[in-house]
Parts: structure tokens; C-alpha cells; sequence
């Protein structure tokens, strides 16, 4: 343990702590900006500078170990008039009306001067050429606003692998961007948003949709099925002052009838049936590779090679087209939910209700700015028109509760529509890292064995945590005749989250270096609920938060597997008929394509 | 800001092929070492005059680097250039001897001699200005070189002829010098 004071209050921290992190441990917060925890301590915006008695000059804090003795002063007359030095430069080149700008009271810079007590542009000069990029469907950026804080250049490079974007030039005409400041549509992007995500100003943010889907409620003759991410019901509460990991299910439902959605449906819907396809995908492709006949085509189904990656994500599929190409035929065929969602809205929905697929409109919620990007993919049009036609993402569904005048936090709860409002637990999960493994695994496990997944809980363990990469094992004995050929071997499975991880779990799988049957990948930090789309900012106490509001969620169902989901066989009896079938492979199922990189 | 990037090879439709085997071969050679970006680059250079994007791309797949990463790199060295190069190199130091004894005045005659800016060829291709810090000849301020010729103590007076000497494409030697 390391002895010092700050603000002459004498504190003792472990050995290693920096300065910034001893004080905002001890009760003193000290202004930062490139700062990004767990992510990026650069000391290059000047802004956390501190006093050390005996420092020639003033001290980055975030830089900074603490060394035994040591006296630290955080706001006395030098570094105050230091710390709003710097604050005006970086304000002389940052263009843009805070009352226009959408990080408006969302925005760490705005939110600094205001601390910091700055009342005027104290300096006026040259200003950075501006670039506005709307070139991806999920993405737009204006480099006006950047402050060249290289958080998202640190998110794209060392959490994601992608390296979209990158400090071009040099000095003062330093951009962030993507090469030679081109477009973001002409490097590889995987479109997962971290950077708008980490974005301490509003240089990168989501392309705002709002405006699409209020024509569409407006529309008298377009019937709008509006479907929820199971991530949102764990953050959407924090745009209304809820503490991190409030579950607000029902009061999100009753938000959503008050815009006029005709039908408040569940992303969770789909996410019960993407199990039964793809777990069905799963145990085939065992079956293929592990019976003695060793006969894969038992659905008419081509089995593909193990291990089998999961689809749900897709910034993660876009991340193979660019990177895994070998990779390809390993991932499941399955469509994500969302993409299940609009094909299942337009086809079964839309004939139970007698209306025409073009006469409904299919609005997703999600946590996400990828599926922004997937929605417009060419191939998701199975229901003769878009299957999904507008994503917006939590923040921007909480911009419409409020410019609807919606009290939110006044709202009763209520319950979502049948019958695609209907899910079990094993769908909720599907928002934390591990979640689709275990959902999979609790109806896979029953299927071949007839009893319940084996564990406490019905949780993985070993897969719940916020590590980088999981594994886990699980032997399979008393085996149900039909799948005998399981009996004794042990299943082996791998979760990552952050592509980074993944990258590093794909290398490991290319290398021999370990065998799996099963791997789970989500792009965004702790997966789904860690989503570009969520409230700002998502620390890692935040996403601790809502990982356990969702398995409160899932805990609190007494449906909680997949397969117990009577609406989802209701719909195989009517329409999809049987998993693997010709109808899923027609709406549910996809394809993937190799990517250039440049 | 947007940089103009060669979109397609200005180095000869014949040889380009015959270019990019030979970066080829300088990638694969440097593909497994530490730190092989900024080599690989100054050789690629090396090759085609300037950095095209052709050669960019193939870099960045090469070494398993991000194009955003490599043009970022290409962006931050100023001995890098992603545009055609004349015949000549023209850099005209303005380190701190050079600048007080002149470099400065040198720089802009040589602009509006040659009617281009810093970084920029003339149109015949002869000539690219740049500006370099310090040769370690500031005994010899004001200083310039064009290719691997130093000229020392240069006078705007004698600017023309010293590019004359230059003008055929091989540089002739002045008695003067």
C-alpha cells in the first residue's frame, strides 16, 4: 500500500493506483476527457493536470502512479487556470450549437465547461476543416465536433480489432477518421458503434431514424408492429433518471402503446424461435460430425462444420465477411432475431391478421447501431418487401417518449401483445454475454437427454462472467435413444465478447490450439447489453448492473426455456412447420459473403 | 479534410505489375517482423516514386494491418507522399540557421518560380518542392538540395540558374560549384 495526501487529506491506496484513480476512489473528481476506464489513459487531453509538490510542472493524473509521500493538490489556482486554459482551446475548435447537436445534456464536453465555470469563447482562430460522413447505414460523423480525445480510435483498435478509424495527418490538422479522411463506407467498418458509443462529444453518433417512424404511426393505413430487444427493458430506464439496471419491461410496453404502435411485440419472440432453428442447426451438425453413420442430412439440411458460431450479432458477421472468411461456413445459418422478427411479422403475422406484408411496417428496438446496417443488408427481404423497415436504437426511442410528452416514470406497467409479445426466460438472456450459449443449451441438453440442463439455476456459471473469453465443458450422460451417439462426450464451448476476442478466440480455434463444438460471439462489451444503441456511458459497473437485471428477468419467468414457448409451436403448427424446414429455410435462415478489406 | 489520394497508379499501366511483385516480395520479407509498417513503406517509396494506392492497399492486406492505419501512418511522416513526384526533389531547409539567414524568402521564390506549393510537382513533372529541417549544414545557410546535391548559401538571384542546371532532367555541373 502506497501513503499520500490529497488536498492534505492523508489516503492510502494499493501500489500502481494512478493519481486520477486514488482521488475519484477517495472522493475528489478530477476533470478528464481522453480519459476512457479500463480503455484509454493516454494524458493527452491536459485536462486531469493536478499539483505534486516538488513537479517541476503540473501532472496528467490519469499518467500518473502514486509513489509513497506523495502530495497532490487538485484544484488550487494554477491548475484550475491550466485545466481552463486547455478547456477553451479545445472549445476554439469545436464547431457546432449544443441546442442543435444531438449529445445536447448527453455530452461530457458540454457538461466540463460547464464545471469548469467557462462563460465565453475566450479564444477565436483558425478552425479544423469540417467533414460530415452519412456514408453507412448506421453511422454518422462530423469531424467539426471532434476534440481529437482518441477514444474511439482506442475502441476500434484494442477492444474491436477494426481500426476503421485513425488519426490522419498531423499537428493542427490532425483528423479522426477513417483513411485519408474518406468515408467510413469505403474501409472496413463492422458498424458496431463502439466509437459513437465512447464518443465524449457528438463527432459520431447513430443515424437518427426518428423522423421514419413517425411518418409511419402517421400513416393511416400502414399497421406498425414495433419489436424490443431484450437489452432495452435493462437500460431504458437510465434515460429517465432510473439508477443502471432498473428493469422497466412494463413500463417500456405502455410507452410504446401511448406512440401508437398497433402491436407491442418481443425481439424475445424470435429469439425463442432462432433456439429451436438453431440449436436443431446445432444438433445436426453434431450429428453429422459424431454419429457412426455420420449422416448430417436427417432435416434435408446440409450440416455444416463444427464448431458452429452463433449469427445473432452483426457487427460480428460483418466482422467475419472481412476477417473470417475461412470462417464462413461455421456460422450459423440462422438469421438473427431481429431479422427473424420482420420475416416472421410480414409472413405469419401478417396472414393471421389478414393484411398484406407492404401494408405492415416493422419498427426494431434495439441496443444496437449494427442492425441499423443489417435491416438494409439485400438479402433480409423474404417478405416481398424490407422484413424489418426502420431500427432505432434505445436513445432514440427515448428521444420519442419525450417529444411525445410520455411521463415515463409515471407509466403503469403493462403487458406486450399476443402472440409474438410471448417469451420465455432463455430469450431475456439472450442480451448478456454467454446468453445464447445458455439459452441454446438448456433446450439443446433437454432434446437429447430429457432432463433439465444440470446446473444451479439453469445458469452456465463459467459463462456469466465479464471475462474476454469463456469455455466451458459439459459431458453429456443418459442420453435419449435417438441422440445415443452423445452419450459420454463432452461438449465443448467458447464465449467471447469485444471482437478483439473473438479475433484472438478465432486464431486460437485456426491454430488447432483448441477444439470446440459451439462458440458464442458478441461484438459489443458484455454483449448485447453493453450495445452502441444504450445510454451513455456504459462502464463496467453499468454493464455489471444490467447483465443482472436480465437474469432477474429471466429468474422471474416460470417459462424459461425456449422450447416451453407454446406461441412460438403454435406458430410451426400454422405456418413455419417444422425447424430446419423448408418455410425457416425461406424466412429464417441466411447467407454470408466474403468482404474486401479495402 | 480530405486528401486527394492517386486513385489510379500513376506509375506506368506496363510496369505496374512488375512494381507490385517486387512489393511483394519486400512484404513478404518483412510480413513476420516487428515494426515492418514504416520500412515497408520508405522502400514501397522507394519502388514507385510515391506512395499510390494501389500499394497502400496491397500493404495494408499484406502486413495484416488496417488501411485506415496505414494511410494514417503515410499521413503523419512528411517524407511520405501519396502523389506523383517530379523527376527532382527540391527541399529547401528552413531549420533555424537557414530560416534567419533567408530560407524563408528562398521557399517563396522558389513558388512563384516554379508556380507550385510546398508538396506540390509542377505540371511538366521536373520538379516536387518540399521543405526540409536542417541538413546539418547551417554553416553553410542559406542551404537546399534538390535529389542528393547540396546548394549552400543560396541567393534568390541564383535560383534560375541552379534549376537550369536541372532542366533536361540530369543535373550538369556549374563551374560556380
Amino acid at each position: 500500500m502506497v501513503n499520500l495526501t490529497i488536498d492534505d487529506r492523508p489516503i492510502e491506496v494499493p501500489e500502481g493506483t494512478t493519481v486520477l484513480e486514488a482521488a475519484r476512489g477517495n472522493g475528489v473528481d478530477i476533470p478528464t476527457l481522453c480519459y476512457l476506464e479500463n480503455v484509454q489513459a493516454i494524458g493527452a487531453c491536459r485536462l486531469c493536470m493536478v499539483e505534486v509538490e516538488g513537479a517541476r510542472s503540473l501532472v496528467p493524473s490519469c499518467v500518473a502512479p502514486v509513489t509513497p509521500g506523495m502530495k497532490v493538490r487538485t484544484h488550487t489556482k494554477r491548475v484550475r487556470e491550466a485545466r481552463k486554459l486547455v478547456m477553451e482551446l479545445l472549445m476554439s475548435d469545436h464547431a457546432g450549437d449544443c441546442k442543435t447537436c444531438d449529445r445536447n445534456e448527453d455530452c461530457e464536453f458540454q457538461a466540463l465547461a460547464r464545471k469548469m465555470g467557462i462563460r465565453d469563447a475566450a479564444w477565436t482562430g483558425d478552425v479544423s476543416e469540417r467533414h460530415f460522413d452519412t456514408s453507412t447505414p448506421a453511422l454518422i460523423r462530423d469531424s467539426g465536433k471532434c476534440v481529437l480525445c482518441r477514444r474511439c480510435v482506442t475502441v476500434c483498435k484494442e477492444v474491436q480489432g477494426v481500426t476503421a478509424l485513425f488519426p490522419q495527418n498531423r499537428g493542427f490538422k490532425t483528423t479522426v477518421g477513417p483513411a485519408f479522411c474518406h468515408d467510413l463506407s469505403e474501409v472496413a467498418c463492422v458498424q458496431c458503434g463502439q466509437c459513437a458509443a465512447v464518443c465524449p462529444v457528438g463527432a459520431i453518433s447513430e443515424k437518427d431514424e426518428t423522423a421514419r417512424v413517425w411518418e409511419a404511426l402517421d400513416d393511416p393505413n400502414k399497421f406498425v408492429v414495433v419489436q424490443t430487444a431484450p437489452a432495452i427493458r435493462a437500460a431504458l430506464g437510465e434515460e429517465f433518471g432510473y439508477a443502471p439496471g432498473t428493469r422497466v419491461t412494463g413500463q417500456m410496453t405502455a410507452a410504446l402503446r401511448r406512440l401508437g404502435f398497433n402491436a407491442v411485440f418481443d425481439t424475445n419472440f424470435t429469439a425463442d424461435l432462432t433456439i429451436l432453428e438453431e440449436g436443431t442447426e446445432l444438433l445436426t451438425r453434431l450429428k453429422a460430425a459424431l454419429a457412426p453413420e455420420g449422416n448430417g442430412n436427417g432435416h434435408g439440411h446440409h450440416a455444416g462444420p463444427l464448431p458452429m458460431a452463433t449469427s445473432c450479432c452483426p457487427a460480428w458477421i460483418k466482422n467475419a465477411e472481412y476477417f473470417h472468411q475461412d470462417f464462413l461456413p461455421n456460422l450459423s445459418t440462422c438469421k438473427s432475431p431481429q431479422q427473424m422478427f420482420g420475416a416472421a411479422a410480414k409472413t405469419y403475422y401478417s396472414r393471421k391478421i389478414a393484411k398484406h406484408p407492404t401494408d405492415v411496417f416493422v419498427v426494431s428496438i434495439m441496443p444496437c447501431t449494427a442492425k441499423k446496417f443489417e435491416c438494409q443488408r439485400p438479402e433480409m427481404e423474404s417478405s416481398w418487401s424490407r422484413d424489418v423497415d426502420v431500427v432505432l436504437t434505445t436513445r432514440e426511442l427515448a428521444a420519442m417518449i419525450q417529444q411525445a410528452g410520455i411521463d415515463f416514470v409515471n407509466l403503469p406497467d403493462e403487458q406486450m401483445d399476443a402472440p409474438m409479445g410471448m417469451s420465455s426466460g432463455a430469450a431475456d438472456i439472450f442480451a448478456n454475454t454467454g446468453g445464447v450459449m445458455e439459452a441454446a443449451l438448456r433446450t439443446a441438453y433437454e432434446i437429447v437427454t430429457g432432463r433439465q440442463l444440470p446446473f444451479d439455476g439453469l445458469h452456465v456459471a463459467p459463462i456469466t462472467t465479464l471475462d474476454g473469453v469463456k469455455e466451458a465443458a459439459l459431458t453429456i450422460r443418459g442420453c435419449v435413444p435417438e441422440w445415443s451417439f452423445l452419450e459420454g462426450k463432452t461438449l465443448k464451448i467458447a464465449v467471447a465478447h469485444g471482437l478483439a476476442n473473438a479475433n484472438r478466440l478465432m486464431d486460437k480455434i485456426r491454430k488447432g490450439e483448441a477444439e470446440y463444438h459451439f462458440v458464442e460471439v458478441m461484438s459489443c462489451p458484455g454483449g448485447c447489453i453493453g450495445g452502441a444503441g444504450q445510454p451513455r456511458m456504459t462502464t463496467q459497473a453499468v454493464r455489471k448492473a444490467r447483465i443482472e437485471a436480465i437474469f432477474r428477468e429471466d429468474e422471474g419467468k416460470t417459462m424459461r426455456k425456449s422450447h416451453e414457448n407454446s406461441q412460438v409451436r403454435e406458430a410451426y403448427e400454422a405456418f413455419f412447420k417444422a425447424p430446419l424446414g423448408e418455410r425457416s429455410h425461406q424466412f429464417l435462415h441466411t447467407h454470408y459473403f466474403g468482404r474486401n478489406r479495402v | 479534410m480530405s486528401v486527394n489520394v492517386q486513385h489510379e497508379c500513376a506509375c506506368g499501366a506496363a510496369s505496374e505489375e512488375t512494381l507490385l511483385a517486387r512489393l511483394d516480395e519486400v512484404i513478404a520479407e518483412y510480413r513476420e517482423r516487428p515494426g515492418a509498417l514504416i520500412p515497408v513503406l520508405q522502400i514501397a517509396q522507394g519502388i514507385f516514386g510515391y506512395l499510390p494506392e494501389c500499394a497502400l492497399k496491397r500493404i495494408a492486406v499484406g502486413l495484416d494491418k488496417s488501411y485506415s492505419e496505414v494511410a494514417g501512418v503515410v499521413g503523419f511522416y512528411s517524407f511520405f507522399s501519396t502523389q506523383p513526384r517530379g523527376r527532382h526533389l527540391i527541399r529547401v531547409c528552413l531549420g533555424t540557421a537557414c530560416y534567419v539567414r533567408g530560407g524563408k524568402q528562398l521557399l517563396d521564390a522558389l513558388k512563384n518560380r516554379l508556380g507550385i506549393d510546398v508538396g506540390q510537382t509542377t505540371p511538366d513533372r521536373n520538379f516536387t518542392l518540399d521543405v526540409a529541417r536542417c541538413f546539418g549544414a547551417c554553416g553553410l545557410a542559406p542551404a537546399l538540395m534538390i535529389d542528393d546535391d547540396v546548394h549552400q548559401r543560396v541567393k534568390t538571384a541564383r535560383l534560375q540558374a541552379i534549376l537550369d542546371q536541372y532542366k533536361d532532367g540530369t543535373p550538369v555541373p556549374s563551374p560556380a560549384e
